[in-house]
């Protein structure tokens, strides 16, 4: 191919011509949503200590087992319901409770066994397989290739973190706030031209102008912007701490329009050592991301908003020697927003006595983490069970329904 | 096999570079690798030794400062200990400049590499104010001297690194029937973490060969490799589990507790097959594709079974197979790996980066690879940093690399290469038509070179 300018020119035109007719750049008040209820998923990576959040200090073996960590209400924790209590770094969500839009659900877990891997765990939780390696991609994904109407701004990974669960076939939007990119628009034909035949980078690259562009009208950046040198430089800055809020409020910004669906995670959750300290920090960041999200998005749009938090696995029930708890199996999953049926704690207790441990070690499963997220997603979106249970997570059985929305 | 030091250069070592011939051959990188570290003597970085030092006095003066709380002296202890951790803070900025550097100059830019390589494998992070610097002394003392040595002897090194042990809180790990537990002090108790990683990290793999059991039998058995008041590692018996311990079907120890049985364990860990074919897969990954080809895992690993983890064939191995030599650049260049390969292309002089203070360091070349999606020294895990191609380019991450590319060039070198000669430069062969125009279409000489760094052709290899 010999270029020459003029070839550049026309074929700039050509690009500028696709990506105003590319779905990621259709403008979004055109579009037709696919459904009106929002959900926001949270990846609490790291391994949740399930026991430790919504403590089950009304079961007999439970004080015994966490000496130092100690809960239950005594020792501060927000009584829930008589048998669980709340951790006490999540007393800003009590309100939530009260109103019957926060609630858990006890003793859950993927399929993934005995090995303990964060990773692997990780993979699997965002897969929502029954193995690993069983199919590429993410369930959230899969969703949105169930539902007709979806397009790129539908569903937002946000942050600099990879988001398996939204990986797949279907278009998705992905960002981090403040990422902007600002180029002088020759610089943009010609950076467009060389990424032109790698789609990693041709795609990645049109996303992150029209994002830019987006991000300047909301006045997230100065648009302003003549000597590229200084300004770019201001835009280089790290994100500062307290980068969850910033997060939660670009995601409520786009739930706000047309987006359905925002994913995102926390991490700080592996806390081997001195738990006490790092778990009141961690779930510090995840009250915060929740209210900062349901002032985001405003009365109206949290009504019809459901937030699920999960994580890859709990951990042991036995506290370990350094003040913290190793990786274990049965875990928690935290429901928020007002479309969220809450003020309760669902699942089935399986006890702590020794015997009703799993491998005499981890609170024992006693439910499928997938199922409840199918039937949130079958709540939310309106997409039938047997398209759940045959693609969004192959050969899951979803049992009865939960009701966990209103 | 046709060697090829344009790829060469591209693929396995530091990049292109303006002052630098290629390599030769595969017998002269190899022979370099095993010749003196030229560029760790000629841009040092503190040993993990004199660095623990440094964070002894942290914590001297820490508590010097807590002692005086609401007494005369507090006004002094605290303008000492303040000053005291500005400099430690910004000693990171200065190591990290040295560590640029040796990518500007090396001419065994496949050590590099490897140092890298090696130090993600092997991943410690500081958890406290005192210990956050530590990851390039850790690399530079654990790491960097056995990378053209013994698997065994770097897994050694990194497991009974103070970092490690800290990282991993194996520090505080005891075995419930040790003495230290029988005197019930506070927090004495079993800590698995480290040897979940090791197993599942270091050696085996995820997928590999062994169980639970296996952890906590691991576990009890590195019961007293922990860290010194003095920062440094130490072998305390009294926080042993007493009695032997059966990994992978095995049994160390059993009369007196001694480091040799946990050395023994990891020497047999780093022998395992399972590991042969672990480490084969991630050199693979590493340098091919994502998705390697299955033969070159298998000749990789079969290499490092035949030389009993003796790492200078495997890397022989690696060099003289085909699949490495695929003439399409594949992997995207991680961020520290993208800055540092365009310092080189730019030939950024020693002297400017000694112009810089520690501070410009950190904006300039250090903090922007945060938006990257590569906080530097402080990856999400012990599993290090992706390879997976995808998770580097999302719009977000990209943005941050045509930003880089767009902007700090100029405050590096100065003036900037002329963008048409940059491009051969920069990218040799691989500089294809439309770096060429895009080089000579830009409107201004920064954006020409901030284009051709943010070729698809620059930042794969």
């Amino acid at each position: 191919m010999q270029l020459t300018r003029r070839s550049l020119l026309t074929r700039s035109a050509l690009l500028g011509c696709s990506l105003a007719a590319s779905p990621l750049v259709t403008p979004v008040s055109f579009a037709a949503a696919p459904w009106d209820t929002r959900l926001v998923v949270i990846i609490l990576r790291g391994g949740m200590d399930a026991l430790d959040v919504v403590q089950p200090y009304g079961d007999p073996e439970f004080a015994g087992l966490r000496q130092s960590l100690s809960g239950g209400p005594a020792a501060g924790a927000g009584d829930l319901d008589g048998f669980y209590a709340l951790h006490p770094a999540l007393a800003p969500l009590q309100p939530l409770w009260r109103q019957g839009e926060l609630g858990f659900v006890q003793a859950v877990s993927t399929p993934y066994r005995d090995r303990r891997s964060h990773f692997d765990g990780q993979d699997l939780l965002e897969a929502g397989t029954a193995g690993l390696g069983e199919a590429s991609g993410g369930w959230l994904n899969r969703l949105l290739q169930q539902m007709p109407g979806v397009e790129a701004r539908t569903a937002f990974a946000i942050g600099q973190e990879r988001m398996l669960l939204l990986e797949g076939a279907a278009p998705v939007s992905q960002w981090a706030p403040g990422a902007g990119l600002a180029m002088s628009p020759q610089a943009e034909r010609l950076a467009g031209l060389l990424m032109e035949e790698d789609p990693l980078f041709h795609n990645a690259l049109n996303e992150a102008l029209e994002l830019t562009r987006q991000d300047m009208s909301l006045g997230g950046l100065d648009g302003a912007e003549d000597d590229a040198g200084a300004g770019m430089m201001d835009l280089m800055k790290a994100p500062k701490g307290g980068a969850h809020t910033g997060i939660a409020a670009y995601a409520a910004d786009q739930l706000r329009g047309d987006t359905r669906v925002a994913a995102f995670s926390i991490n700080g959750w592996d806390t081997h050592f001195r738990q006490a300290s790092g778990l009141k920090a961690a779930l510090g960041r995840l009250a915060e991301t929740i209210l900062e999200l349901r002032q985001g998005v405003g009365p109206d749009i949290w009504g019809r908003t459901a937030v699920a938090a999960v994580t890859e696995f709990g951990r042991t029930a036995r506290e370990n020697g350094t003040g913290g708890t190793d990786h274990g199996t049965g875990g928690a999953m935290l429901l928020a927003g007002g479309a969220i049926r809450g003020g309760r704690v669902l699942g089935r207790w399986p006890g702590l006595a020794e015997a009703d441990l799993y491998d005499r070690r981890d609170l024992k499963p006693t439910g499928d983490v997938r199922s409840y997220l199918a039937w949130l997603l079958h709540g939310v979106s309106g997409a039938g069970t047997a398209a759940l249970q045959a693609n969004v997570f192959p050969g899951l059985d979803m049992g009865g329904d939960p009701g966990l929305l209103l | 096999m046709q060697f090829d030091g344009d790829l060469v250069e591209i693929r396995f070592g530091a990049g292109l570079s303006p002052l630098q011939p290629r390599p030769a051959s595969a017998e002269q990188m190899l022979t370099r690798l095993q010749g003196a570290d030229e560029m760790a003597q000629r841009f040092p970085v503190s040993s993990l030794e004199d660095a623990a030092a440094g964070v002894r006095e942290f914590r001297r003066l820490s508590k010097d400062r807590k002692r005086q709380e609401g007494q005369r002296g507090y006004e002094a202890a605290d303008k000492a200990f303040k000053s005291y951790r500005r400099a430690h803070n910004l000693a990171r900025f200065g190591w990290h400049g040295q560590r640029l550097l040796r990518h500007v100059h090396a001419r065994d830019g496949f050590r590099e590499r490897l140092a890298l390589f090696w130090a993600d494998h092997f991943t410690a992070q500081g958890k406290s104010p005192a210990m956050r610097v530590l990851a390039a002394p850790y690399a530079e003392s654990v790491i960097r001297p056995h990378v053209a040595g013994r698997f065994e002897d770097m897994l050694i090194a990194a497991a009974t690194s103070p970092l490690m042990l800290h990282y991993l809180d194996q520090n505080r790990s005891a075995g419930p029937g040790s003495r230290v537990a029988k005197r019930r002090k506070r927090l004495s108790g079993l800590n698995e973490n480290l040897a979940r990683e090791v197993l599942e990290l270091h050696t085996l793999g995820a997928g590999g060969p062994y169980s639970q059991a296996d952890v906590r039998q691991l576990a009890e058995l590195f019961t007293g490799l922990t860290v010194s008041r003095e920062a440094a590692f130490i072998y305390r018996p009294g926080m042993a589990e007493p009695g032997a311990e059966t990994v992978l079907g095995e049994s160390y120890g059993g009369g007196k507790a001694e480091l040799e049985q946990v050395l023994s364990a990891l020497r047999d860990l780093a022998r395992h097959p399972a590991t042969a074919q672990h480490i084969a897969w991630k050199l693979a990954v590493h340098f091919t594709s994502d998705t390697p080809e299955p033969a070159l895992i298998s000749h990789l690993s079969a290499r490092y079974q035949e030389s009993g983890g003796a790492l200078l064939p495997v890397y022989a191995a690696l060099l003289e197979h085909p699949a490495a030599w695929e003439t399409d650049l594949r992997n995207v260049k991680p961020p520290f790996d993208f800055v540092a390969s365009a310092c080189r292309a730019l030939a950024v002089p020693e002297a400017r980066i000694a112009a810089l203070r520690p501070g410009q360091i950190n904006r300039l070349l250090l903090a922007p690879l945060t938006p990257m999606g590569q906080r530097w020294e402080f990856s999400g895990g012990p599993d290090g940093w992706p390879e997976e191609d995808g998770t580097w380019i999302t719009p977000q991450a990209l943005a941050a690399r045509l930003r880089w590319a767009m902007a700090v060039p100029r405050r590096l070198a100065q003036p900037l290469p002329d963008p048409r000669v940059f491009a051969s430069a920069a990218l040799g062969r691989f500089a294809n038509e439309r770096v060429q125009f895009a080089a000579g279409a830009a409107e201004t000489q920064a954006e020409a070179v901030g284009l051709i760094l943010s070729s698809p052709a620059f930042q794969r290899r």
